[in-house]
């Protein structure tokens, strides 16, 4: 079975600085594959790199959805999105802050609705098949919103939500645009231990029911060795390991790229206390 | 004094009040506090010291006012309010304010007199309103959220009230020429400022240049009918279709522009229009311009006093009417009030389709909608056409009305009114585009009487409006659509 996402020697320069250096790896259908490693590891612009935000300067980003293959290197930033299906949310919250919660993820569903109304025109004369269209979008917002427990707050500006809420909401507006994959920058951050418990729910719950593809950049161990199915491991630019959550743990690599030099014989007791790789400790 | 003042500290409101009368005697002293004489030997500048001790004297106290309501001592500014409300009332009883209040108010025209009285009153109300709103915070803040509740439904029986006025006044008895002319040319503003809504309040799109999509409507309409003699019918959507292709062909290449940088480049996009119509003699009859506009008819029934020479009826004698000017002036009042009517209809109902929120989120975060696939490209170039294409057909109105048009009647300065209009509306706000069209537009009309002062008036009133409401006057939105219905408390 071919990988829903497929990322070979992805190389990003800027100038010369290279922050992603010839990065490989492969994420499945109904997995949640996460990227970690340290502060300017290059988590970021691999995930700019693949929602089209920026142009890879080498490397080849396929993906083999459910709405046919797509060179995502190749595609402009909106159709990333539009046509291929890969969605995202951003490290620092972008929601429409002064829009209501359902504006927010009616904004979403654009595309369809654009049609849907005709580009406008169906829509400005008030004809029943955009209204009926119309319904559907409210009624899959709904969903959504009944899923992350905003629907009492659905009129509410999205701007006067609760930080964790807006994590919530800005993660059910990407859903909204039917994606085949998720990718999530640093979802957990910001949250408290009820929130994050929460988020994992989430996560694990699209990842079954949608069978859709969650890439994620986090920070947060609790929530990485929680739910993640594979792991990415990045430093410098460079990947430095891959593999199972368990794995991952006892890669004397990551250790390294995370505390430095060992000096001392105890280390995997300050890994499992500083670090809390441990999910069992939370 | 000192019992009025007590509890507030003296040194902070010595400063505050000295720094006003600072400010306001270096700006009255050289402004009003000079006046230009004749003298036998040639022009001499006389002081009017009284006037510029007047306006110290009223910031003082309004200063005094607005620092003490503001500490929340209210002994004072009461005090000052009663010996306002005093000085107003006691002339307007005995009916002879200029005369009684001749020591009081020096100015030469009346209205400038009147915003004299006016102004300190006006600092009066804010000052209690900020008091109140620091006094009570929660209450004040809850009472708003209730406020917008009921607010919106007073905008909209207001909203229907003034269609109904603006429908009946015509033939009331107060519908004179001067009145119903100056109407239509707020009318003309308020269809600009809905067009340019589209653009600036919906899509966030700071656009410096939108008369030159008012005179590519109404060249085009004067154009048509000057080289092919087609009628204001036929031309009005066309000229419509001709701004919004301008719109879009100004658009591809600038629209990756943002904020300041694309207003430059529409600001200069303005002026090429401009400049192109006064330099292209042979076609557009250069800074000439272009006359003998033929008027809008009534279905063919053209307004003239005389009979067409190829036969025909014309709309006095189809209707068994005594002609008289009157009639074609409240048909240009109509026909305008419907243009614009329609640019209302229309802006509100493509801001609860998928594109109006689609302009919205754009204004919000461009980001996050390429993040949701959305083509910010054609999104901005949807509202830049439809914004154009409104100024196109109020451009051909316009041109149809005036019956001569010249590249004098698309100024930068246009832009920048229609801009104001806008922005003091409350970006976004359909019926405050009304209020400040009336305001920046109308007043200026009825206000001729101050001459040169009028300019001074207009910015006073833009600076006003921007202290005493920043987001502008009506600054409320309501989301295009609910989940709940309004008003069961979520």
């Amino acid at each position: 079975m071919t990988p829903l996402l497929t990322v070979e020697h992805l190389t990003m320069r800027f100038g010369g600085l290279v922050a992603v250096d010839d990065v490989s790896f492969t994420a499945e259908q109904s997995q949640i594959t996460s990227i970690i490693g340290p502060n300017g590891a290059g988590k970021t612009t691999m995930f700019n790199c693949l929602t089209g935000f920026y142009q890879p300067t080498t490397g080849q980003l396929t993906l083999a959805g459910e709405r046919g293959d797509f060179l995502l290197e190749r595609l402009d930033g909106h159709r990333i999105v539009r046509d291929a299906g890969v969605a995202r949310t951003f490290q620092n919250i972008r929601l429409f802050t002064g829009m209501s919660v359902l504006e927010n993820l009616m904004v979403a569903q654009h595309t369809e609705q654009m049609k849907a109304s005709g580009w406008s025109i169906k829509g400005l004369l008030g004809l029943p098949s955009y209204r009926r269209a119309e319904e559907e979008a409210v009624h899959l917002a709904r969903s959504w919103l009944d899923r992350i427990n905003l629907t009492e707050k659905a009129d509410w500006p999205a701007g006067a939500l609760a930080y964790g809420d807006q994590r919530r909401l800005e993660i059910a507006r990407a859903m909204c645009t039917k994606p085949v994959l998720l990718c999530l920058d640093e979802p957990a951050a910001g949250l408290n231990h009820t929130e994050s418990h929460e988020l994992n729910d989430l996560l694990r719950w699209i990842k079954e029911i949608h069978g859709i593809g969650i890439l994620l950049i986090e920070h947060d161990m609790s929530v990485v060795m929680g739910i993640s199915d594979k792991i990415v491991v990045l430093d410098y630019g460079k990947k430095i390991a891959e593999g199972t959550p368990a794995e991952i743990r006892d890669d004397p690599r990551v250790i390294k790229a995370y505390l430095g030099e060992p000096e001392e014989e105890d280390l995997p007791d300050i890994v499992a206390e500083d670090l809390d790789l441990d999910p069992g400790a939370r | 004094m000192t019992g009025l003042l007590a509890g507030l500290d003296g040194n902070r409101l010595l400063r505050h009040v000295l720094g006003a009368v600072l400010i306001t005697f270096l700006m009255t002293s050289l402004i009003v506090g000079l006046e230009l004489v004749a003298t036998q030997t040639g022009l001499s500048l006389r002081p009017r010291y009284h006037i510029v001790l007047y306006c110290v004297v009223v910031v003082a106290l309004g200063s005094t006012a607005v620092f003490a309501l503001a500490e929340r001592s209210w002994r004072l500014p009461m005090l000052v309010g009663v010996v306002i409300a005093a000085l107003l009332l006691v002339p307007l009883l005995t009916g002879n304010l200029a005369s009684d209040l001749a020591f009081l108010l020096p100015f030469p025209v009346a209205p400038l007199n009147w915003l004299a009285l006016l102004l300190p009153a006006f600092i009066l109300i804010r000052a209690a309103q900020l008091a109140y709103a620091s006094a009570r915070p929660p209450a004040a803040a809850a009472r708003r959220r209730e406020m917008t509740r009921t607010g919106k439904l007073v905008s909209l029986g207001l909203g229907l009230l003034l269609i109904l006025v603006a429908f009946a006044f015509p033939i009331s008895p107060w519908g004179s020429r001067q009145l119903v002319d100056i109407l239509t040319i707020v009318l003309i503003y308020i269809m600009l400022g809905w067009g340019l809504n589209i653009v600036v309040g919906l899509a966030g799109l700071l656009d410096l240049g939108y008369v030159a999509f008012y005179a590519v409507g109404a060249y085009s309409y004067a154009l048509l009918s000057e080289y092919f003699g087609w009628s204001f019918w036929v031309c009005l959507p066309l000229a419509g279709l001709f701004a919004a292709s301008f719109g879009i062909v100004l658009g591809f290449p600038v629209l990756r522009l943002r904020g300041d940088y694309l207003a430059i480049v529409t600001l200069g996009f303005g002026e090429i229009i401009r400049v192109v119509l006064i330099n292209w003699y042979e076609f557009t009859g250069g800074p000439d311009g272009i006359g003998g506009i033929p008027r809008p008819s009534f279905f063919g029934l053209p307004f003239q006093a005389n009979p067409p020479r190829d036969g025909g009826e014309t709309f006095a004698s189809f209707f068994g009417l005594s002609f008289d000017p009157y009639h074609r002036i409240a048909f240009l009042y109509y026909l305008i009030l419907v243009l614009a009517l329609f640019t209302n209809w229309f802006t509100i109902r493509i801001r609860k389709l998928p594109i109006g929120r689609a302009w919205e989120a754009l204004r919000e975060d461009e980001i996050a909608c390429r993040a949701l696939g959305l083509n910010p490209t054609n999104v901005k170039l949807a509202a830049f056409g439809i914004g154009a294409m409104f100024a196109g057909f109020a451009g051909s109105f316009f041109a149809a009305r005036q019956g001569f048009i010249s590249p004098e009647s698309f100024v930068f300065i246009e832009s920048a009114v229609i801009l104001a209009i806008v922005v003091l509306g409350g970006l976004g706000s359909q019926l405050g585009i009304v209020f400040s069209a009336a305001i920046l537009i109308g007043l200026p009309e009825f206000f001729r009487e101050l001459e040169d002062y009028r300019m001074l008036a207009f910015g006073l009133v833009m600076v006003l409006i921007m202290i005493w409401k920043p987001t502008g006057l009506v600054s409320h939105r309501d989301p295009t659509i609910r989940l709940h219905p309004r008003g069961d408390g979520r």
